[in-house]
């Protein structure tokens, strides 16, 4: 579970002074649900997803993750989270096996448990062929499976994802987002950052609008539509964060 | 702190470098070639170079004698000197190197030489270049011997022994033993190449595992892990010590090989065996000087902390880059910071005391001299390994201070 209260983060900026990414976020994420957080580019997205996986910490506000509070209890916070973004990247010099390994290791598992999950997470991935071979070597699809089995080493609670299927081309996207519904499946709870309506219509059981900063709107997707008397997602969100008003 | 994740941190690290070709040109691969390539490579062509230029027999050209006719037909005759004719443009053709020095001889400088008192004569020779300033000391010397045997002949004209001009002798000889004569002539080099290399060696893993992880977007995978910041920072901090102190130890390790080879190949045992191996040949010495192992050990020793230093002020630097080349651009200009006080080291006459005991790099660079040549200063030993280790331990607290930054981290 997933509960973000008043979460806030403001920068510093020489030219443009104090910039709040994010504004008094509120909301709330329950296991078996994938929440899926809409916004354009910069609005706030991964500045709240880093808080929630602390990577950041927020200026104000909080959240708790799995029942541990993000300032408070940080590194508590990660060992239940799993966070898969555009911006993680693998190490090139190591092999799939090596790095599934390694943050197997951060993760305080035994060699032997490491082994195992390795041997299940590569039979659902069908990593076999490439588990050996060197990360710099691998087609974008072996390095999100890589990616993915790295984050689900630990087998977390809680899954984070942010802009997944940024630049990926559209079976390796699919790919992603079937396993991200497998995730919601599987009892996890899920957040899930975005820009593409699509992703948000097949996957997301609540959505959150974002924009500069602030949760604009919430709800499913069937309470938006009702709310805004209108079916097409992308003009609900254009209506929620007025960017046409602004032009 | 958590020591299991520290070392598989480390772990990972260490393996992940093995495998960067830049790292292993920077740690392992430059260290080991620069002792040879100095020995065999710069030291055998210097001193081929210098030996061809003393077995030239020098050009002279004279200017003026031709009422001095014994003292140019003696100059002639000498099997040390070849007199060609003067050309026209005397100086140029030093300067074009077709002449390497002119003899000037005053009007009347044999008829003043009987008389007594001969005016000064004149040599010209192009300064700084090896030919000229060698057939300038020949001419010399030849000058010398000739003033000696005037000498020599007046005293013997009056009845007067030659002991009268010249009434005692004297011989120079070394009793010190062939390692603390290498100390001295190699204790400003070695601790030079150490400081260099130790920085070199520390650079590059610094580069990799800060600009070059923020770069390649595995650094914020990393922080995702539930390991604590400062046990990140300590496992990549430790991987960027091994870095430099294996540039230090490949680098000694090839010293020690080129000293044994060299000072066989040469007709004499390794140069930095003490005792046994003292009566190398000349030759040996000559391009490889014996060091004392005591001494190495202690400068190994004292080098320690400022590798500690090093590893974490690169470590700090390199962080705070957004990419591997604003690391570079960062960290290459301070190569020259870290040169300038191994240079002033080296020059001769700078001794240590209690204030340059403080100063960093520079007090490395002065205590290592000494110990290498067997001068044991355990004042100012002390005094450098502490200030070293306290230098060494505010550059690693605020290595630590620095990865925890959020705008340090993730300054994009």
């Amino acid at each position: 579970m997933i509960e973000a209260r008043n979460l806030t983060k403001t920068f510093k900026d020489k030219k443009r002074g104090v910039i709040t990414a994010v504004d008094h976020v509120s909301f709330t994420c329950r296991p078996g649900q994938i929440y899926g957080l809409l916004g354009a580019n910069g609005a706030g997205k991964t500045t709240t997803l880093r808080l929630l996986a602390t990577l950041l910490q927020p200026s104000s506000g909080t959240a708790t993750v799995a029942g541990h509070d993000v300032v408070s209890a940080a590194q508590q916070v990660r060992t239940h989270v799993g966070f898969l973004a555009a911006s993680t990247a693998l190490y090139a010099r190591l092999t799939a096996r090596e790095m599934i390994t390694y943050f197997g290791e951060l993760n305080g598992m035994s060699a032997t448990a490491i082994k195992a999950r390795i041997k299940q997470l590569s039979a659902e991935l069908d990593m076999a062929e490439f588990l050996d071979r060197r990360c710099d070597k691998f087609s974008t699809g072996m390095k999100q499976k890589t990616s993915i089995a790295r984050t689900l080493v630990h087998d977390p609670a809680v899954m984070i994802f942010d802009e997944p299927t940024l630049g990926l081309d559209v079976m390796t996207a699919r790919a992603i987002v079937k396993f991200v519904r497998e995730c919601r499946d599987r009892g996890k709870t899920v957040i899930y950052s975005t820009h593409v309506m699509s992703e948000v219509e097949k996957l997301c059981d609540t959505i959150g609008i974002i924009h500069d900063g602030k949760l604009c709107a919430e709800g499913t997707l069937a309470e938006l539509r009702a709310k805004h008397a209108e079916q097409d997602l992308e003009e609900i969100f254009v209506r929620i964060v007025g960017l046409e008003d602004t032009k | 702190m958590n020591w299991h994740n520290i070392v598989t941190v480390y772990l990972k690290e260490l393996k992940d470098s093995l495998r960067d070709r830049r790292t292993l040109l920077s740690t392992i691969l430059i260290p080991t070639l620069v002792m040879p390539l100095l020995t065999f490579g710069v030291g055998t062509v210097m001193s081929k170079v210098i030996k061809k230029a003393q077995e030239e027999i020098p050009s002279v050209a004279i200017l003026g004698g031709e009422d001095s006719p014994a003292v140019v037909a003696a100059l002639k005759k000498s099997p040390k000197l070849r007199v060609v004719a003067t050309p026209a443009d005397w100086k140029q053709a030093i300067s074009d190197k077709k002449l390497r020095v002119v003899l000037q001889l005053p009007a009347k400088f044999e008829a003043g030489l009987l008389a007594g008192a001969a005016p000064a004569v004149m040599v010209y020779n192009y300064a700084g270049e090896l030919k000229s300033e060698n057939g300038a000391r020949v001419l010399e010397r030849y000058l010398i011997e000739l003033r000696e045997q005037t000498i020599a002949d007046r005293l013997a004209e009056h009845g007067l022994a030659k002991t009268l001009a010249r009434p005692f002798e004297f011989k120079r000889e070394n009793v010190a033993p062939p390692e603390k004569v290498g100390g001295n002539m190699f204790g400003g080099l070695v601790p030079y190449l150490i400081i260099i290399l130790c920085f070199t060696g520390a650079m590059y893993p610094a580069m990799d595992l800060t600009a070059g992880e923020k770069e390649r977007g595995t650094m914020e995978t990393l922080l995702c892990s539930p390991v604590a910041r400062v046990d990140l920072v300590l496992g990549k901090f430790l991987m960027v010590l091994t870095g430099s102190l294996s540039a230090m130890g490949f680098m000694l390790l090839s010293m020690g090989l080129t000293a044994a080879v060299g000072g066989s190949l040469m007709g004499g045992g390794g140069a930095v065996k003490a005792g046994a191996g003292a009566a190398s040949s000349r030759a040996a010495m000559d391009v490889i000087p014996m060091i004392d192992p005591v001494g190495l050990l202690g400068v190994l020793a004292m080098v320690f902390p400022v590798a500690v230093m090093f590893a974490a002020g690169a470590f700090t630097i390199a962080l705070f880059a957004k990419s591997y080349k604003e690391a570079q651009s960062y960290l290459a200009p301070m190569m020259i910071v870290v040169i300038l006080p191994a240079v002033i080291g080296m020059l001769p006459g700078i001794d240590l005391n209690w204030r340059l005991a403080l100063v960093p790099l520079l007090n490395l660079s002065l205590v290592c001299k000494e110990m290498l040549s067997g001068v044991w200063h355990w004042n100012y030993i002390a005094i450098i390994f502490g200030s070293s280790c306290v230098y060494a331990a505010v550059a690693l607290a605020l290595a630590v201070k620095m990865f925890s930054r959020e705008d340090v981290i993730f300054r994009t």
